[in-house]
């Protein structure tokens, strides 16, 4: 009787004994809290520049933006993107734009020159000197697509750019790491780092101004009317009025982005 | 900023066709041609260890902690070229605290320290534990501390210790492979996930940066052995020798068929993009693609491994030669497929009309000489890893 509870006792402070496997399991179980950081979601974060950028009178809800560029409009002026520069303070160098225009000449043989000196905002002053029949020629302004589905937000590894409620992929510049992925995921090469803030920046549609009831200052300046600005989805607006008159085309269909910016009379040779 | 203008303004004149004016800044330079190069070697290292532990190959035992401690040297510096190349390191930490989780790129925290804590770390440790335990009873001071710590103050040495300890390792190794995967696939991911990219928008690149990886990684390995065996004096084991040259010839083979079906692909479904890929390769990536990926890096290692094969009298002189110069070929072949990836998915304007150029700096962050920094780092942690725990097995086994 005696033995047998002393045997009892012993098994029992066998088991209680830190064994290798006890300590391993702990062990590992300690680690694995290691793993854990504290997770604060992207989303929470963009709720609070979203506050931050918005003022009072504006409700992003009630809308959403777009762009319609008339291609026959456009005559390569380029005071949308000098406009953009001075608006948006870009830097003045020819290697960060906005928004630029192109110009396309097209010759006999379906021989196509492209070029955007200074991104256009000297205008296109180089005459045709080449021997060679002109097909076509016209000019195509470009910008930030604001696509519905956007690769630049699905990669952004920290949630420093993102998609507001009324349609505008904007940049938190102050929490942007620089690590380029956005650039590289955009296909249209709306996308560059800036060189001070070393953030990624592109086109707002100036959301500072369109969230007071003004123009984006391209479309501001344009001549002839060829950008056309305003809200996707309502009767009133602008947009859908262009969208009416017009048969539209976005730039690279095929990659699904769904661009918001639609371009009316576009030539097949535009990437 | 002005660094910036003066470095971009003579390339203007450089660019073939039109490329969209934001294109003229190449933005993923060298340090992310190295990154994906030292993730390659960690993974492939690893693959190399797990053939000794899973697969029972006792042929190359003679390398498998040197493996391990390999994959550990390279894995502590890779993180450093991302953290280098990034506009704003100050913030890096945010893609720990704040992911987004749509983001291939925010899953890179997670995959590392997977690999390094619960992988590398974890497994090294118990291969270890009983020399640790032996070492902090033999020496002396600070060492003795040393070797204590790092046991984690066991002291068990019992069989049953050491059973477990054995089971424990192997189990890591199971775990470890597909970590490994995970490790460069992920990083291949980064790069075949995007869209706007043709050059690298691809199902197949997760697959061919893993083959890649595993063909680096062992022939590293097997530099390293080739190397330091006898700088301490020792013979080279010429079966471990022949057995690691196999792999790296298996594995050369799977990757050159990849490689080979991606080009295949591209050609037969001739898409929008083929054109000015076809210029670049052609051109501005012809040395850097066709010779010293595809010739100097595959075919001249590929043939001369052959040739062993078939003559199986080579004499063993001649066969570390073949193996010590194919494996330097291979690393050159290797680095220069990152390279190819990397840079060459930059050259090309996403209008598809035109070409642009890369040229490094030297200085600065980005520059050649923080690069090479880089590269060099891993060999000087290495050989504090190997004074800190020896990992030759001669002494082990006696």
């Amino acid at each position: 009787m005696k033995n047998e509870k002393i045997q009892k006792i012993k098994d029992k402070r066998k088991k209680e004994k830190v064994t290798r496997r006890n300590f391993v399991r702990t062990f590992l179980f300690t680690f694995a809290s290691l793993l854990t950081p504290p997770i604060v979601l992207a989303e929470e974060k963009i709720k609070k520049t979203r506050a931050w950028i918005l003022g009072e009178n504006y409700n992003p809800y009630e809308h959403h933006w777009g762009m319609g560029i008339d291609i026959n409009k456009c005559i390569g002026c380029g005071r949308c993107a000098d406009a953009c520069k001075k608006e948006n303070v870009v830097p003045d160098e020819p290697f960060f734009f906005r928004t630029w225009v192109e110009r396309y000449r097209i010759y006999d043989g379906n021989q196509t020159v492209i070029d955007s000196p200074n991104g256009a905002i000297n205008g296109f002053k180089d005459q045709d000197q080449e021997n060679r029949n002109l097909t076509r020629s016209f000019f195509v302004p470009k910008i930030c697509n604001q696509c519905e589905n956007p690769p630049c937000v699905q990669v952004c590894p920290v949630g420093a750019t993102f998609i507001t409620p009324d349609g505008v992929v904007l940049v938190d510049d102050e929490y942007c790491i620089g690590c380029r992925y956005c650039i590289q995921a955009c296909p249209y090469g709306a996308r560059y780092l800036h060189p001070e803030t070393k953030a990624a920046d592109k086109c707002t549609f100036c959301y500072h101004r369109i969230s007071q009831d003004l123009l984006p200052a391209c479309v501001e300046v344009c001549p002839t009317q060829a950008r056309i600005f305003g809200e996707v989805k309502k009767k009133a607006s602008p947009l859908v009025r262009f969208l009416r008159m017009n048969k539209v085309r976005v730039l690279k269909p095929d990659l699904n982005t769904e661009p918001k910016v639609f371009y009316a009379n576009l030539d097949m040779e535009v990437k | 900023m002005q660094e910036i203008v003066e470095h971009l303004t003579p390339l203007l004149s450089e660019i073939t066709g039109y490329i969209y004016p934001n294109e003229i800044e190449l933005h993923w330079g060298l340090l992310v041609v190295i990154y994906p190069y030292l993730t390659g070697l960690v993974a492939g290292a690893f693959i190399l260890a797990s053939l000794v532990k899973v697969f029972n190959v006792r042929e190359v035992q003679p390398t498998y902690r040197i493996s391990l401690l390999t994959a550990l040297a390279f894995l502590i510096v890779a993180p450093l070229p991302l953290l280098a190349h990034l506009g704003h390191p100050d913030k890096s930490f945010e893609i720990f605290l704040t992911p987004n989780m749509s983001s291939a790129m925010a899953m890179f925290g997670f995959v590392y320290a997977w690999y390094l804590m619960a992988v590398l770390l974890l497994e090294i440790w118990f291969d270890y534990r009983q020399d640790l335990i032996t070492w902090s009873r033999e020496k002396q001071g600070f060492k003795k501390w040393m070797y204590r710590i790092l046991s984690l103050f066991s002291t068990d040495t019992s069989e049953d210790a050491l059973r477990f300890d054995r089971k424990a390792s192997k189990i890591i190794t199971v775990i470890g492979i597909p970590s490994a995967f995970l490790l460069h696939g992920y990083v291949g991911f980064i790069f075949g996930s995007i869209k706007a990219n043709p050059w690298w928008s691809s199902v197949l690149m997760p697959i061919v940066f893993l083959f890649s990886a595993i063909v680096s990684g062992i022939s590293l390995v097997l530099l390293i052995y080739m190397i330091i065996t006898p700088l301490r004096g020792k013979e080279l084991d010429m079966g471990c020798l022949d057995k690691i040259a196999s792999y790296m010839f298996y594995a050369m083979i799977v990757d050159f068929s990849l490689e080979a079906l991606d080009f295949i692909h591209r050609i037969y479904e001739s898409e929008e993009s083929i054109k000015i890929l076809g210029e670049m390769v052609s051109g501005k990536l012809f040395t850097s693609l066709i010779v010293v990926q595809l010739l100097i890096g595959m075919i001249i290692p590929l043939i001369a491994i052959t040739f062993i094969k078939l003559f199986r009298q080579t004499p063993p002189e001649l066969r570390r030669l073949i193996y010590f110069v194919s494996a330097i070929l291979v690393q050159v072949g290797i680095f220069s497929t990152r390279w190819n990836v990397v840079i060459g998915g930059q050259l090309f304007s996403k209008s598809f009309s035109g070409l642009t150029v890369y040229k490094m700096t030297f200085l600065g962050l980005e520059g050649l000489l923080v690069s090479i920094g880089l590269l060099v780092l891993p060999f000087l942690i290495l050989y504090v890893l190997f004074l800190m725990l020896p990992p030759w097995m001669e002494k082990i086994k006696s």
